[in-house]
């Protein structure tokens, strides 16, 4: 049960971006170690910029 | 033993299916209850997406579960990033609901819930999700190119171009007639119009939190965001109930729709993250609540549904909008059943996110299955309501007349009883001034919503739920036309652009705000329109924007049949072929219709003539001729547009047909543009998430 409880909040945590950042540090570390990954703010900027960019919402 | 109880199941769901739409069709002269609507579209959804969606997926379109999709061999871990299957589900079903599907089944019960409800539940099975389907995985296969691309690609430059423009057309109307729901549901409302007034500060303070103060704590903000809004419902309450407040925030449609216009300017303008990012959280999630909230008090509640299955009205005399069931029912209902718009959602931005072949049919046809649930909730919201009293919020001023009393006059003596004291008794538990001649949708389901939530759960908060409920419309009616509004300022530019260079750099300032008060004086010319036409606009717009939505459905399935025949599968092109044929009809009949037709509820060309004799020979009240000019215009304008979508969408399928026909007789044809195949490394149980 609890389990199941934690799943839930970390696909809610997925769905909504609430996790962006951590998946990008993972991310980060398992493809561009060579590279300083970008700070919390600059990353979000540039995640909600991209994610607004093109057709998002529909009728 | 195993096998045998499966296969009983669903001959037990496809029986009780079967009795649940037999019982809905069949019912004449009683109530019938809401909980056959639901149980018939359970049943339904269930075994197409059972069967007819899993042999499509299987036999179809052979998806590959063994091959990597885009977002695995081009991960980039932003937009390209292989994501959970619900997750993926989540983003794809919260971009393609919008408030289409709650608008387009309130029009349309005026034919009675019947048919309605037949063309929600069938065309989204064999339409809507097969649609939505073939095309996420058709942009799968071609690295999540969008739907114009592969239709440059497949068809040709005419193809390609004639999908711009449409989903250029499409948005402008689109905006309007949403922009007008908005106003008709704000106009004489202090209280509505102050909640949706607040939302705009509301997504400010959101979207200020999750960019400065808290950065990237997307779920706090949004919390925040949710209590404020549903803090602002009751605000507005007390607002409305301050004797120097409420002159603010009361005001005519045409003052509305200025504001209207110039919020949009603004929000196409402001960075996203001030207002757009922030709001569509927040639509987002109260759409999700309210959603299955309402599917809750519905399930709990049981409401008879109060509508006859037919009304008289299916000979085209509707106070609506005009016009007979075939076509217009078809082309009211488009979100819902089948929609084109979800086409460019399912190319270019959800296959971006697919991390395997196999999750098209849930993503795909799921979602939309999911979607076509919404519309039939609507559908039930609409009907439950006394048939008097929905033809009373309905009917514009200009069919049954502006006085109260003419109006209960014309509506009960077309069969649906209803009084002026039953009018008022209702606006007053809604917290409204009147509901007579509320066109647009949103307040005859807010009633709707109103009347389930406050049986369900507590009556003596009718004004707060009916204010929750046009909230929770004007929110995500909002979100569409910021998004939209945008969309629309990138198309220009990247159009403007091939002229001129500089125009094409979307950061230039001069371009942004050149390109975003084109759009918006596009829109605002129709939503301008839409509120000072007497007969209130919508049922002029609400067609115009099925046809083009529509034509946009049919470029989407001719490129789906196209491909399908050019990759051998001729014996299945059906799948999509039929769709596809039948939304020619329906289109090309309305829009013949819209065109040619004699009556001048229906045709366009047929007003302008008849108001253009009327002021000539001078019979209009003053008020009505001086803006009879205008109304001319815009007729004329309207009936050419049709025209044009019409000739755009035969143009696209003679094209689709050439391509086949070149493709069977062996000459040349442009190539399949699919990537090659590569093998997945997500290997069965990788931890998605």
């Amino acid at each position: 049960m609890f389990n199941k409880i934690k799943a839930f909040w970390r696909g809610v945590r997925h769905l909504s971006g609430d996790d962006a950042y951590e998946r990008y540090l993972q991310h980060h570390a398992e493809h561009h170690q060579d590279r300083t990954p970008l700070s919390k703010q600059a990353f979000f900027k540039q995640w909600q910029d991209e994610k607004w960019n093109g057709i998002k919402r529909c009728c | 033993m195993n096998k045998l109880l499966k296969n009983v199941t669903w001959i037990l769901i496809a029986a009780l299916g079967a009795v649940a739409v037999g019982g809905i069709a069949l019912n004449r002269g009683e109530s019938i209850n809401a909980l056959w609507f639901v149980t018939a579209a359970m049943c339904v959804y269930a075994i197409a997406y059972r069967f007819y969606a899993a042999w499509i997926a299987a036999t179809v379109l052979a998806v590959d579960e063994t091959r990597a999709t885009p977002a695995e061999r081009l991960d980039n871990g932003r937009d390209f990033l292989p994501t959970n299957k619900w997750i993926v589900f989540g983003h794809h079903f919260a971009a393609i609901a919008g408030p289409g599907p709650l608008v387009g089944p309130t029009l349309a019960a005026q034919f009675g819930y019947l048919p309605g409800t037949l063309w929600i539940l069938f065309g989204a099975v064999l339409g809507g999700c097969v649609q939505d389907m073939v095309t996420l995985f058709l942009s799968t296969r071609r690295n999540a190119k969008s739907l114009g691309q592969m239709a440059r690609d497949e068809l040709g430059a005419l193809g390609g171009t004639a999908a711009l423009i449409g989903t250029f057309a499409i948005m402008i109307i689109l905006i309007a007639v949403l922009g007008l729901v908005v106003v008709n549901a704000m106009k004489h409302s202090p209280w509505a119009t102050a909640t949706v007034t607040a939302t705009i500060p509301i997504a400010m303070i959101v979207g200020l939190y999750m960019r400065s103060f808290r950065p990237g704590q997307v779920l706090e903000a949004s919390a925040l965001g949710v209590i404020l809004l549903l803090l602002s419902v009751a605000g507005g309450g007390l607002i409305d109930h301050n004797e120097t407040l409420r002159v603010w925030f009361d005001h005519d449609g045409l003052t509305l729709a200025w504001w209207v216009m110039a919020y949009g300017f603004a929000a196409a303008i402001m960075p996203v993250w001030l207002l757009l990012a922030p709001r569509d959280y927040l639509s987002t999630y109260i759409k999700l609540g309210t959603i299955t909230l309402l599917a809750v008090a519905i399930i709990m509640l049981q409401p008879e549904v109060k509508m006859p299955a037919l009304t008289q009205f299916i000979d085209g005399t509707g106070p609506i909008f005009g016009g007979k069931l075939f076509p217009f029912m078809f082309i009211t209902i488009a979100c819902g059943a089948i929609s084109g718009f979800h086409a460019l959602i399912a190319s270019g931005t959800t296959p971006k996110l697919l991390s395997n072949e196999r999750d098209i049919r849930m993503i795909g046809y799921g979602s939309m299955m999911l979607e076509s649930f919404v519309a039939m909730m609507a559908m039930i919201a609409a009907t439950v309501l006394d048939p008097g009293v929905f033809f009373a919020i309905n009917s514009p001023a200009g069919v049954v007349g502006k006085e109260a009393i003419e109006a209960v006059a014309a509506i009960s003596s077309w069969g649906f009883p209803v009084t002026v004291d039953q009018m008022q008794l209702l606006a007053n538990q809604m917290g409204e001034a009147t509901l007579f001649a509320r066109t647009g949708g949103a307040p005859s389901l807010a009633v709707g919503m109103a009347s389930i939530f406050g049986s369900a759960f507590g009556e003596s908060m009718l004004a707060l739920w009916y204010h929750f409920a046009i909230m929770f419309e004007a929110i995500f009616i909002l979100t569409t036309l910021d998004a939209g509004t945008r969309v629309g300022r990138f198309m220009l530019q990247d159009m403007l652009g091939n002229i001129w260079p500089k125009m094409g750099e979307t950061s230039w300032a001069p371009s942004v705000v050149v390109t975003s008060a084109l759009v918006v004086s596009g829109w605002g010319y129709f939503l301008y329109i839409g509120v000072i036409d007497p007969n209130g606009g919508v049922n002029i717009l609400w067609p115009l924007f099925g046809i083009a939505n529509q034509m946009l459905a049919a470029i989407a399935l001719s490129v789906a049949t196209g491909i399908l025949v050019k990759s051998g599968k001729l014996k299945y092109a059906w799948v999509t072929g039929l769709p596809l044929t039948w939304l020619v009809i329906i289109t090309s009949t309305a829009s013949w219709e819209k065109i040619t037709s004699d009556n001048t509820r229906i045709g366009f060309f047929s007003a302008a003539n008849d108001l253009a004799d009327k002021l000539a020979a001078g019979v209009l009240p003053p008020e009505k001729a001086a803006i009879a000019p205008h109304l001319i215009f815009n007729l004329h304008l309207d009936g050419w547009l049709t025209l044009f979508f019409v000739a755009l969408l035969w143009l696209i399928v003679a094209d689709m047909l050439r391509v086949c026909s070149r493709y069977l007789t062996g000459k040349p044809v442009l190539p399949l543009a699919e990537a090659p195949h590569s093998p997945s490394r997500l290997v069965e149980d990788w931890v998605r998430d």
